[in-house]
């Protein structure tokens, strides 16, 4: 599997994000981006999602399945957690889970080492659990392609190796991830963009 | 399909769990009955020529006023943009919610509303009619609701501008109903048929309309 970006150019609200950014990516590897606040970290991620268009250039799938989308090859891990308050942390899960396509659910709740509050109501979780939730779903059902948004916002040192655990597994079983972050994750990347350094 | 059973389980159990869905329109519903023959008077032969249109007006209304749940939270905590990357389409996703809001709040009420009529001294004789009439109509005033709903997304307390957005869209439900309710066996069955083919156009293409809303605020 592999990943191309060509020429991609980025605009929002009539403002040029960013321009003109190459980058490719395959099987097992992971591309960090970087760059200040407003640089298009997000942007970008949301255009691998097939959330949005690029205004100019393109994203090419090489080895995918052919009948689906970037998108839906695809887990989003965005700032905001997908998950309803009003709904246990298992009940979410097995949304997600019925929603996006089977998976194991104890292996998911283990992984972020949230099954001691399977039963628990998300309106009570702690901003990091809640995040960790949001991971879960990786971990849940099997996708090849990984796009997360500073992923490790909220964690604490603990949970911050789980993550890089659920990476490293995500890297033998060749998968891809694309990962904006300020700080560094503890998985070494194999690729860095650096976005920004543009009015 | 499994999928879209999945999250129609899911819309059941949050708008059973969150409050706002049948019980809040169930009891704008009452308040309404309760109060409108105090302010029109005790005149039973008015309350009963009046009835059948109130009853249809509060029903619009009170679908309305949880039409802004259709969408909003799941745009605001971010399922949405998981759910537009899940191997279903969006008109897919956009149906099977607007149909939850119609099996949550819409049904009930429209199902409860003709037996609520006998507050307003409604004839007996057209409670059959005006709940099969309201029971197709319901659907229909679900999925338009759920156009304005998309609409109106990254508007906290939209609800008003659903409203205004969705009610042309409701006269031809509102006219047909009525005319379900006149009595005149001739016209009650043309009047339900003519319902249903109503229900049936919006099952197609409000889902169209919604998603592609949803697509533009999801970019």
């Amino acid at each position: 599997m592999q990943i191309t970006a060509e020429n991609l150019s980025c605009e929002r609200g009539g403002r040029t994000v960013f321009s003109n950014q190459n980058f490719s990516l395959g099987s097992g590897e992971f591309l960090q981006l970087t760059g200040p606040n407003g640089s298009g970290k997000s942007s970008l991620l949301r255009l691998l999602a097939c959330l949005s268009e690029p205004s100019l250039g393109k994203i090419t799938l090489a080895n995918g399945a052919p009948e689906l989308t970037l998108g839906q090859q695809a887990h989003y891990i965005a700032h905001s957690d997908a998950s309803k308050s009003a709904l246990s942390v298992n009940e979410n899960l097995i949304f997600w889970r019925d929603f996006l396509g089977g998976g194991d659910l104890t292996r998911a709740l283990d992984s972020v080492n949230l099954s001691p509050l399977a039963d628990y109501p998300v309106a009570l979780l702690s901003a990091g659990q809640k995040r960790r939730l949001a991971l879960a779903r990786l971990a849940l059902v099997s996708r090849a392609i990984w796009l997360l948004d500073e992923p490790s916002v909220g964690l604490d040192e603990a949970s911050q190796k789980l993550l890089v655990a659920l990476m490293s597994e995500h890297f033998k079983a060749g998968g891809l991830i694309i990962a904006a972050t300020h700080v560094p994750l503890g998985v070494k990347p194999h690729k860095n963009l650096h976005l920004g350094g543009q009015a | 399909m499994k999928l879209l059973g999945a999250l129609l389980r899911r819309d059941l159990i949050l708008a059973a769990r969150q409050g706002g869905g049948v019980g809040t329109a169930l009891g704008f519903f009452l308040t309404v009955l309760v109060l409108l023959p105090i302010g029109i008077g005790p005149d039973q032969i008015t309350l009963q020529r009046l009835a059948p249109g109130i009853l249809w007006i509060t029903l619009l209304l009170s679908v309305l006023l949880s039409a802004d749940r259709i969408f909003q939270q799941d745009f605001e905590d971010g399922s949405l943009e998981v759910m537009a990357m899940a191997p279903a389409s969006l008109e897919l996703v956009a149906l099977t919610k607007a149909f939850a809001h119609w099996l949550s709040t819409s049904l009930p009420l429209s199902i409860a509303a003709p037996f609520l009529g006998v507050l307003l001294n409604l004839r007996t004789e057209i409670i059959w009619p005006l709940t099969l009439s309201m029971i197709q109509g319901s659907l229909a005033l679900s999925l338009l609701a759920s156009i304005g709903a998309s609409l109106t997304l990254n508007l906290r307390r939209g609800g008003l501008l659903i409203s205004i957005l969705v009610l042309p869209l409701y006269v031809p439900v509102l006219v047909f109903g009525m005319s379900a309710t006149t009595g005149n066996p001739e016209v009650i069955m043309p009047s339900l048929l003519i319902l249903s083919a109503i229900a049936l156009a919006s099952l197609v293409l409000a889902p169209i309309a919604a998603a592609a809303a949803l697509r533009a605020y999801l970019k």
